[in-house]
């Protein structure tokens, strides 16, 4: 609370960003956790709520005739301009936002202050959830060739690994090869294909540097080889472009050389680092800030910032390892540098296409809470929730997210969510409202957040209503998904870098007028069934009455004993009146289809 | 002529087709007089049947003995065909060339087609100018329908009867005709019910490098203005291009001569230019390459999306003209056939919700596009394929397809508004181009009476307004909405238009199965619904009914 200088600032303009439209004029508060801006000039009460922890940037601008403008930039791609009629006021603000939105460290973040009224056992029961360790159990493990191990329980081996990774056995190997990975990630099960047997296995670069082996490292390699008895090789792929990769190797990394390793195909699929993303999206931002673009200015930026040359590698590489893995029944073992970024993109959209399941609201959880959270991807840096090193920043789990997005429009009955679930889960990741995404790995997670903080992921379940995909099919069941990735299946995705700009957007959405008319079935099909069940009754009554002439009209709201009447009238034919039945024979028939 | 000479071989066995993402079929080449053919004579494949008209291009190819004709559809497909026998397939290969690069037009397939199904209601006589004005005159007296064209003397591109300002005599419009580009003196194009506003088309005025002007035409279009009040020139072409028009005795409404007008310049292409487009986007789009700078920068390159953007801020413009301003707006370009009738068409899908209808599309396309004299033989001869081909006077333009494109964008932003899917676009699309119906034969409503259309060929109205064809092109989640739409511009807001650029290039099964399990949900609810409120009548029967009185 210290940080606010000035809670309240009134007579604040809010610029629309695109048109020339008249601002709207307001008042400006700044609580604890959220700005707020309430329009005063219309009778709606309009508002505007951000969360401090989305805010990206804050950025005075020159003085303008109307006041001191201020440009607010969002993690969540809201773009808000304001003008303040003072410069005390905006110095103020300023000061405020800065410090509010990137606190010195993680204590001070919202998600240590939100209590919504749950008791403690709720809390607690919430962080049980989704239990990542309960999915390899759904893959069918462990079986005769992978087993769990706890080895990892005291973080020794690696201090971003969790406790019971399903990993190949025999002790001294995987110590050995642990010491041969950079920061000790050695390889691990991400994913286990059940129908070819073929797995996908994730780790960091290996220590090779010029000519550096270990036999050990070698031995878990062919250990993960020989657990698929499908297939003679196993696919090695380094996600980053070969150059880089090589430039490691000078650093004492690198990648694994064929020749010491039996059995291995290895290939590079050139997923640009951390750094290059940050630039492409920042430029990407930059179109969608251009005032009144020509088309031409709109692709020729968007060609430039290579944002979806980028979102096409990350699915090229999803899509190579799927192909391996159910199509010549292979495993593949994937690694990046440290094997937290890009090989958590490209698992985790590995198994997408792999298994129906991740394509379910409950699934996309438990791959998040497995490939992301506890495989270690550090969420606190590359979102950057607390003042840090700005260059850790990084839009990798956006990527990840646009990529399913892209799938999603591909395959428009294949997902059990919606974009919006997409949406609120990337608000999520960077509101720091919930304990889950904060912090870098999981044993900075276990020591305080679990005791400290609420987990997303039952907040999200409760409001699973609205993340319905209503054209969703689980017929498609366990079809491994086989995406184009010519570069006209990639879209702009204007739903997440535009999505305030609600002119943008069309105008009516088939997807809320569809789970209208999904609200409306169920309610319908209630209707249905007590006026079927009514209807019965009068006839019943009208057919015997002296069963039910003590009520005045014959009618009788007693739902016991008209199902009884119902089951019957049903079988001994008793109803006057077929086409009610009728209609309820229909409606099971069409509910049927 | 017979058909038969042109015809080398008829018939070649054992061909096999392939297109992509459809099983190969093997079977029986036929050509006839109109169509080709290929059938496996088994009866659970599909058949090929395609019209010559439909054809844009073919290319040949040999390995030995074995011959590949591409053939590349003006619908975009391309297709591909191994024929056994070098002969047979260069005889192939001319015949299909002859066949489909006729130049008479009373060879075309419609005058042959016979119709197989019923015609309930002749499509000929569904949008007559009469009809239309019978509707203008139950809102307005202040204009007039005038036969002064009826002979197609004034003016050649004009259909017989064009709605003018009552005040204003066939003598006054004979003299502004011969101001106008091709005698295309200013007509009403739309009435605004809202407000009284009217949009009104024309060709350029003939003012030359000296200026000529005419005061019936300054009087024919300041009738339609209300006291005091000013309206709007729309010219399609940027003040550059109208400046140069004026070497060649074309030009625009000086403000000195027309005080009560503001001119605005937009900047649509003209014809030849969006022909370029096409032919670019469409060899981006088929364009297998995986290199994503590579389809940006073609796509960028093709400058489609920059004519469909262009074109809808048109409309934009002069509908907030009418809407917004209260003013009423004259559109022209050049020769008033082309740009203009895009933006005065679209303007009326975005003021008027009854264009938003089927049958309302059908006569908007009917008014705006084949009585207001846009040259569809002319602009469809050749689609994106047809480069270079042919050595005619290149008149071919995609001019109707982006004004569907367009119509499809404002669909997209406004999925609910509209009482058509986009399948009825993409037959329009289709239709304009090789159909079996004579509705879009010939240039002008002109030629289309000399061709006796009407009597010799069946419409296209006549089939999509058949019950169960009007339910297929019906948009399932259309809810009739009043109100004046108003689209986004914006870059971001506008996408490619994936049902026909991409329609050949990618599996469509699982968009089909979302569209399918769309209407599917939408039905169930509406079958519930009536369920429930047929149930919830009955009950209501029951209870006032007094039991006892069935008992007596």
């Amino acid at each position: 609370m210290e940080h606010i200088l000035t809670p309240k600032v009134e007579e604040v303009q809010l610029l629309d960003r695109y048109t020339a439209k008249k601002p709207a004029i307001g008042t400006l508060y700044l609580t604890a956790t959220h700005l707020i801006f309430v329009e005063t000039s219309c009778n709606t009460r309009k508002e505007t709520w951000i969360i401090h922890h989305h805010i990206a940037t804050v950025e005075k601008l020159p003085l303008t005739g109307t006041g001191y403008p201020l440009n607010i930039s969002c993690k969540n791609f809201h773009v808000v301009h304001f003008v303040i009629p003072s410069e005390r006021y905006c110095q103020d603000v300023y000061h405020s936002l800065l410090r509010l939105s990137q606190p010195a460290k993680l204590e001070d973040l919202f998600a240590f202050l939100y209590n919504p009224k749950q008791d403690e056992d709720d809390r607690r029961n919430g962080w049980g959830f989704i239990d990542s360790a309960m999915d390899f159990k759904r893959m069918g493990l462990p079986n005769e060739f992978w087993e769990l191990t706890d080895l990892n329980k005291n973080y020794e081996v690696t201090l971003v690994r969790k406790s019971n990774n399903a990993i190949e056995s025999i002790c001294d190997t995987v110590l050995g090869s642990a010491k041969f990975r950079s920061r000790g990630r050695l390889p691990t099960l991400s994913y286990y294909h059940k129908e070819s047997n073929g797995a996908i296995c994730r780790c960091s670069q290996p220590l090779s540097g010029i000519s550096a082996r270990c036999l050990e490292d070698e031995e878990m390699l062919q250990a993960i080889s020989r657990a698929n008895p499908n297939s003679t090789f196993m696919y090695v792929v380094d996600t980053r472009p070969k150059l880089n990769a090589m430039a490691n190797r000078a650093a004492g990394k690198g990648y694994e050389n064929a020749d010491n390793y039996s059995n291995i195909r290895f290939q590079f699929v050139g997923i640009e680092n951390i750094h290059v993303m940050r630039n492409s999206l920042q430029k990407l931002l930059e179109v969608c800030a251009m005032k009144s673009p020509t088309m031409s200015d709109y692709l020729t930026g968007l060609e430039n910032s290579g944002w979806l040359r980028h979102i096409k590698a990350v699915m090229d590489a999803g899509v190579f390892l799927a192909k391996a893995v159910a199509d010549e029944k292979a495993s593949v073992l994937v690694h990046c540098s440290d094997g937290w970024d890009r090989t958590a993109q490209v698992c985790s959209l590995a198994s997408i296409l792999l298994d129906n399941f991740y394509r379910t609201i409950k699934g996309l959880m438990v791959l998040i809470e497995k490939e992301w959270i506890s495989m270690g991807h550090k969420f606190t840096q590359r979102c950057g929730h607390v003042d840090g090193d700005p260059k850790e920043v990084s839009p990798v789990f956006t990527q990840f997210l646009e990529c399913v997005w892209n799938l999603m429009e591909q395959y428009p009955c294949g997902f059990e969510y919606n974009e919006k679930y997409l949406l609120e889960i990337h608000n999520h990741v960077y509101s720091c409202q919930f304990g889950n995404f904060i912090g870098n790995c999981q044993r900075e997670r276990e020591e305080m957040l679990k005791e400290k903080t609420f987990s997303v992921w039952p907040f999200l379940w409760e409001n699973r209503q609205q993340y319905i995909n209503p054209l969703y099919k689980c017929s498609l069941g366990r079809e491994v998904l086989r995406p184009s990735t010519l570069p006209l299946n990639f879209k702009f995705w204007c739903g997440m870098y535009n999505h305030f700009d609600k002119g943008m957007q069309p105008k009516q959405s088939i997807l809320d007028h569809l789970l209208t008319i999904i609200q409306k079935r169920v309610e319908g099909e209630k209707k249905m069934t007590d006026f079927q069940r009514v209807n019965l009754g009068v006839v019943i009554g009208v057919a015997s009455h002296q069963t039910f002439m003590s009520s005045s009209s014959g009618m009788q709201r007693d739902n016991v004993v008209l199902n009884e009447i119902l089951n019957e009238s049903l079988s001994a034919k008793a109803c006057t009146r077929f086409d009610t039945i009728d209609a309820f024979v229909m409606l099971s028939e069409s509910r049927a289809l | 002529m017979e058909f038969a000479e042109l015809i080398k071989t008829p018939r070649v066995d054992g061909v096999v087709l392939r297109r992509p993402f459809q099983p190969t079929v093997e079977g029986t080449l036929c050509l006839t007089g109109h169509h080709l053919i290929l059938s496996s004579r088994q009866d659970n494949t599909e058949e090929l049947w395609l019209l010559h008209a439909n054809i844009d291009c073919i290319e040949k190819r040999f390995v030995g003995t074995l011959g590949t004709i591409i053939v590349k559809c003006k619908d975009l497909r391309v297709i591909q065909l191994d024929i056994p026998g070098m002969e047979e397939c260069l005889n192939i290969a001319s015949s299909i060339e002859a066949l489909s690069t006729l130049d008479s037009v009373s060879l075309m397939y419609p005058f042959f087609y016979r119709p197989m199904f019923e015609v309930i209601e002749d499509g000929w006589n569904s949008f007559l100018p009469e009809d239309s004005f019978k509707d203008l005159e139950s809102m307005t007296d202040e204009w007039r329908l005038s036969d002064v064209n009826q002979d197609y003397c004034v003016c050649a591109s004009y259909p017989p009867l064009v709605a003018v300002p009552k005040d204003v005599d066939d003598d006054t419009l004979r003299k502004a005709a011969a101001f106008r580009h091709a005698g295309r003196f200013p007509v009403l194009s739309y009435y605004h019910k809202k407000n009284g506003m009217v949009m009104m088309r024309s060709g350029q005025p003939l003012t030359g490098t000296n200026g000529r002007r005419c005061k019936e035409d300054e009087k024919l279009i300041n009738a339609t203005l209300r006291a005091g009040k000013r309206g709007y020139i729309i010219d399609t072409r940027t003040i550059a291009v109208a400046q140069q028009a004026k070497a060649r005795g074309g030009g625009f409404e000086s403000e000195a001569n027309y005080p009560q007008w503001r001119r605005i310049h937009k900047a649509i292409e003209r014809s030849s230019v969006l022909q370029e487009s096409l032919i670019k986007l469409v060899e981006a789009c088929n364009d297998q390459s995986h290199n994503m700078d590579r389809w940006l920068s073609k796509l960028e390159a093709s400058n489609w999306q920059t004519h469909v953007k262009e074109i809808l801020t048109t409309a934009c413009l002069a509908a907030q003209c009418i809407d917004r301003e209260g003013a009423s707006v004259l559109v022209h370009g050049t020769e008033g056939t082309d740009s203009t009738l895009q933006v005065t068409s679209l303007a009326q899908i975005i003021l008027d919700p009854t264009c938003r209808t089927i049958r309302g599309f059908q006569a908007l396309v009917e008014r705006e596009w084949l009585q207001a004299g846009h040259p569809f033989q002319q602009r469809c001869v050749q689609s994106a394929y047809g480069n270079g081909s042919s050595v005619k006077v290149r008149c071919e333009a995609p001019v109707f397809l982006l004004f569907l494109d367009c119509v499809w964008q404002i669909l997209r932003q406004f999925p609910c508004s509209f009482q058509f899917s986009e399948h009825f676009l993409v037959l329009l699309f289709e239709h304009a181009y090789a159909s079996q119906f004579g509705t879009f034969l010939g240039n002008s409503a002109a030629e289309r009476a000399k061709l006796k259309l009407s009597q010799k060929t069946v419409s296209l109205w006549s089939w999509v307004n058949r019950p169960q064809e009007a339910q297929r092109l019906s948009n399932p989640l259309y809810e009739a909405n009043s109100l004046v739409i108003w689209p986004s511009v914006a870059p971001q807001s506008l996408l490619l238009w994936e049902g026909v650029f991409l329609r050949w290039n990618r599996s469509s099964r699982c968009l089909d199965e979302a569209y399918e399990e769309m209407v599917h949900i939408i039905e169930y609810n509406k079958e519930l619904q009536n369920k429930v409120n047929s149930l919830r009548r009955q009950l209501a029967e029951l209870e006032t009914d007094d039991p006892l009185q069935h008992t007596e």
